[in-house]
């Protein structure tokens, strides 16, 4: 009996406890285009921070009587016009006060930075065709950026952006190209991305998010060089930077590595059919000397460390411990790092130290591999010289007894 | 001058009880005489763990922290200590297969029979402390693949029926698998197995030495030739020894025993973890049992059957034998015949899945 | 060695000297054999009795040279194990070590006197002197370990 009184009360408190949000209760109930919010809302990050619909379209939450909760006396604005979307999310996330209530740390500069971009300046002078908050955040289902669902999470991003800027037809009345999804999909950076590393550069890293727009030329480098310091800081003191950067420079680094495709570099950039270094320096300059001879040394250590790892795996499979000299085989590739980053002063003296360290290395490891081998078949040798011994004293045994039992000793025969 | 020494000792302690028995053992010969070095051949391998191991204990140290490096140690900067722990390892293995060799070998030739039952029995006891040699042994090197293998391992033990999880707790020195199980399984595998193991096979070995050797029921044990044992068995033994000891030397030189990756209990598993050979049997067949049967949770159904088999192979000397002591030859021989079949595919099939 | 009293070659006897001779090659057969593979068994065994040159065996902490070697404000490499580590001398008498391996992508860390963090070339990841990620691509913070002085030793040490 007392449950039963219990339950009385404590179901209407519960009900309270919840408050009402009859937008979401009408529409919910309809069906089609008007039904579809009231359905996604339940993953939206506002929603579960007790806001309404009517946080951002106004109106009465709690009246059933839609007169009531659509009117504009309350505030309503229906679907707001899509040049009014920056605003109208701006309205809250443009107010630290207000954002301070739900998230102290988070950035309140979104608005101001959409306004510099070219999304911004575009949907100010009237272009409705430019991505504005929802096209890139989603709307009524808006995940917090570090969900996994979330069309800006950093495995999404892309593709977000994809959406209009890899689409030829929609691009078309801007002139600029669409195949920048599908070369940065190539890319190492992607792949990084794809494996898990989340720090990885999407588009937002290089382009910024609100605030998008291309670095400009001479600032290529800088925005690498956010990541790739040391690459960056050898570049600015080199020969090609003043070349490069200039307005007709081609960008710093993306002249060699491409801005959005970027590949995995080796040595085939500085020799070979498909070389960087060829399309401006012709054979036999002095500039083609030293692409050739830097090349000639990455190869020479890349393969001088191969050859290490491979006689230290060798005498791995034979049982033998060679994990020290594995070990010790990480300083080599370290050097071989080091060599390729001072690669871009584009001065052979630059990379000759790591390329000597990386060489002893390689040295040391493959001594070690072949003392290793060499062990190997010590041991083998000391247990031909055992199974020899112990072969002998099998063999004299078997005669000992050949010989006690020749006329038939040893054995009882049976009494019957 | 051999003989002066022997006269010595034979002053002050009387061999004649040993000088009797040598001069009268005697080995009967027939076409399953071949069966009689298996004994011998897991005694001698016996031996050859408790030297390598007291040869390890010179060198290896117990923790969590220095386990690993100690065996890394071993195997690289000690002269010759990857040849030690190699036999070590190797004869741990053949040293468990050649055990149950023996123990078949008894059952088809049906020599648990009276008087030999408490030898039976004796042997029975004994396989189970080979077996958990192997498994606390395993742990010692602490590395991957022997830290998550007794994880699995202790996790079955724990889900015996009423007794399971609180064995597991005894086993695992805690809830889980770490320092405090590295410390119980050497004082196991160095001092309370062997203690008790060499209290076994003295009682086994002395129980042979009175019964003598059993000959098959096949065989008529007054017709039959017998030869000495001293010394044209005792030859034919040490030669057989000898072989086993090239063996295992080739083995240790050429398939030396690997070191592995220190064990990092917060990673993950490594793929298809699964315990050693002489497990593996009894592990896929937990695996295949589907998780309930009626209402019996199904590994709690694995596990009991497996101790009742366990029971009823060790009550052999009972069921095996009629009233007149003679073997129940046909049926003995179907179970027995059934287990290798069984023991054979399921570590088979344990290993290729 | 005519322990039976034969001389050898008589008539109906069964020790004719040849077989002597055979019967003593057997056995010097078997007992050098004998004695050979003993001898290869217990060569190993003494050899392995014999402690090596280095007698340490685990690595839970490591010379890092003298006190004098690093001046104030200043980091260097040394091995830990099979990995490097980081010593870094805050001041006269505060010192840190640290794991050298990023984070990240496990490149080798280094002291960065001017900024007083320590920073990987790789991608530019930054950490505190706590080995707290401050930023750049890392994602988790570098093991500290423990930095003691015996004597004029600086000594680098692990809790396993």
């Amino acid at each position: 009996m007392r449950p039963c009184l219990l339950a009385v009360f404590l179901v209407p408190a519960f009900l309270a406890a919840q408050p009402r949000d009859t937008c979401i209760e009408c529409h919910a109930a309809m069906e089609g285009a008007i039904q579809k919010p009231a359905l996604l809302i339940k993953d939206d990050i506002h929603a579960a921070n007790k806001l309404s619909c009517s946080d951002c379209h106004g109106g009465d939450r709690y009246s059933d009587d839609p007169s009531v909760a659509m009117s504009a006396a309350k505030g309503f604005v229906g679907k707001p016009k899509r040049t009014a979307i920056p605003q109208l999310c701006a309205k809250c996330h443009g107010n630290p006060d207000f954002m301070r209530r739900y998230q102290p740390q988070q950035r309140v500069d979104q608005y101001e930075l959409y306004k510099t971009s070219v999304h911004g300046k575009r949907l100010a002078e009237g272009d409705e065709n430019v991505a504005t908050c929802i096209d890139c955040h989603s709307v009524h289902d808006i995940r917090a950026v570090k969900n996994v669902l979330s069309p800006v999470h950093p495995l999404q991003l892309p593709d977000t952006c994809g959406r209009c800027h890899a689409d030829t037809n929609r691009m078309a009345k801007y002139g600029i190209p669409t195949n920048q999804l599908e070369n940065y999909r190539s890319s190492v950076h992607w792949a990084a991305l794809k494996k898990g590393d989340l720090s990885a550069p999407n588009c937002a890293s290089c382009h910024g998010n609100h605030g998008a727009k291309p670095p400009e030329v001479s600032s290529v480098s800088a925005v690498c060089g956010s990541c790739h310091v040391l690459f960056a800081q050898l570049y600015e003191k080199s020969v090609h930077q003043p070349i490069f950067s200039g307005a007709s420079g081609g960008g710093g680094c993306i002249v060699c590595h491409s801005n959005h495709g970027i590949q995995q570099p080796s040595t085939a950039m500085l020799v070979g059919p498909n070389a960087v270094c060829s399309t401006c320096h012709d054979p036999g300059t002095p500039g083609a000397k030293t692409a050739a001879q830097m090349a000639q040394w990455i190869d020479g250590l890349g393969g001088a460390l191969k050859h290490s790892e491979n006689v230290l795996a060798e005498a791995d499979k034979y049982g033998m411990e060679v994990s020290e000299a594995q070990v010790k085989l990480a300083d080599g590739r370290e050097n071989l790092v080091k060599a390729r980053v001072a690669m871009h002063a584009f001065q052979p003296a630059e990379m000759q130290k790591p390329v000597e360290a990386g060489m002893a290395v390689a040295d040391e490891t493959l001594r070690a591999g072949q003392a290793a081998l060499h062990d190997k078949d010590i041991r083998r040798l000391g247990l031909a010289v055992s199974v020899f011994f112990i072969a002998i004293t099998v063999v004299a045994i078997f005669l000992v007894i050949r010989r006690l039992e020749a006329n038939g000793s040893g054995y009882l025969e049976p009494t019957k | 001058m051999t003989t002066k020494v022997l006269q010595w000792f034979d002053d002050r302690l009387g061999l004649d009880a040993i000088r009797e028995l040598m001069s009268h053992k005697t080995v009967p010969v027939h076409s399953a005489t071949r069966w009689y070095y298996f004994g011998g051949i897991t005694l001698f391998l016996f031996g050859i763990q408790i030297l390598t191991g007291t040869l390890l204990l010179f060198y290896y140290r117990p923790t969590v922290a220095e386990g690993f490096d100690s065996v890394r140690f071993l195997m690289t900067r000690v002269e010759f200590g990857w040849l030690i722990r190699s036999i070590h390892s190797w004869s741990a293995n053949l040293l468990i297969f050649v055990a149950f060799v023996h123990m078949f070998s008894v059952v088809f030739t049906h020599a648990y029979r009276p008087p030999r039952e408490l030898t039976w029995a004796s042997g029975i006891v004994l396989l189970g402390l080979m077996l958990g040699f192997g498994f606390s042994g395993y742990l010692l090197p602490w590395n991957q693949i022997s830290y998550f293998a007794t994880k699995v391992g202790t996790d079955v033990a724990a889900s015996t029926p009423v007794v399971g999880e609180g064995i597991a707790r005894i086993l695992r020195g805690g809830e889980d698998v770490g320092a405090a199980t590295l410390t119980r399984f050497f004082a196991l595998h160095v001092m309370v197995l062997p203690m008790i193991t060499a209290a076994l096979v003295a009682l086994h070995v002395l129980f042979v030495q009175k019964h003598g050797m059993s000959t098959p029921p096949w065989i008529s044990a007054a017709r039959v030739r017998q030869m000495k044992f001293f010394p044209n068995f005792f030859l034919r033994e040490v030669m057989v020894w000898y072989g086993a000891l090239a063996i295992l030397g080739a083995l240790a030189a050429i398939f030396p025993w690997e070191l592995g990756e220190k064990a990092d209990p917060f990673a993950s598993a490594p793929k298809g973890i699964r315990p050693e050979w002489y497990f593996l049997a009894q592990f896929y067949t937990l695996k295949l049992i589907p998780s309930r049967i009626w209402f019996v949770e199904g590994e709690l159904l694995g596990i009991a059957g497996f101790g009742v088999l366990a029971l009823g192979w060790a009550l052999i000397p009972l069921w095996g034998v009629n009233r007149a002591g003679e073997a129940k030859t046909r049926l003995v021989n179907g179970v027995g015949i059934f287990l290798v079949v069984y023991l054979a595919v399921f570590t088979i099939l344990g290993y290729v899945k | 060695m005519e322990s039976n009293g034969c001389s050898g070659n008589c008539p109906g006897c069964e020790n004719t000297s040849r077989e002597e001779d055979r019967r003593s090659v057997l056995w010097w057969l078997l007992g050098g054999g004998a004695i050979a593979s003993l001898g290869s068994f217990f060569y190993p065994v003494v050899r392995f009795l014999n402690p090596p040159r280095i007698t340490e065996a685990a690595v839970n902490e490591v010379s890092a040279g003298k006190v004098q070697d690093l001046k104030p404000n200043s980091g260097k490499i040394v091995k830990f194990g099979t990995k490097p580590a980081l010593l870094v001398r805050l001041s006269d008498t505060e010192w840190r070590a640290f794991s050298a391996v990023c984070t990240h992508l496990n490149c080798t860390v280094q002291y960065r006197d001017t900024t007083q963090q320590i920073w990987c070339a790789c991608h530019n990841g930054t950490y505190d002197l706590n080995g707290r990620v401050v930023s750049g691509p890392p994602p988790n913070p570098l093991e500290e370990y423990a930095v003691g002085l015996r004597g004029e030793e600086v000594i680098i040490s692990r809790n396993a």
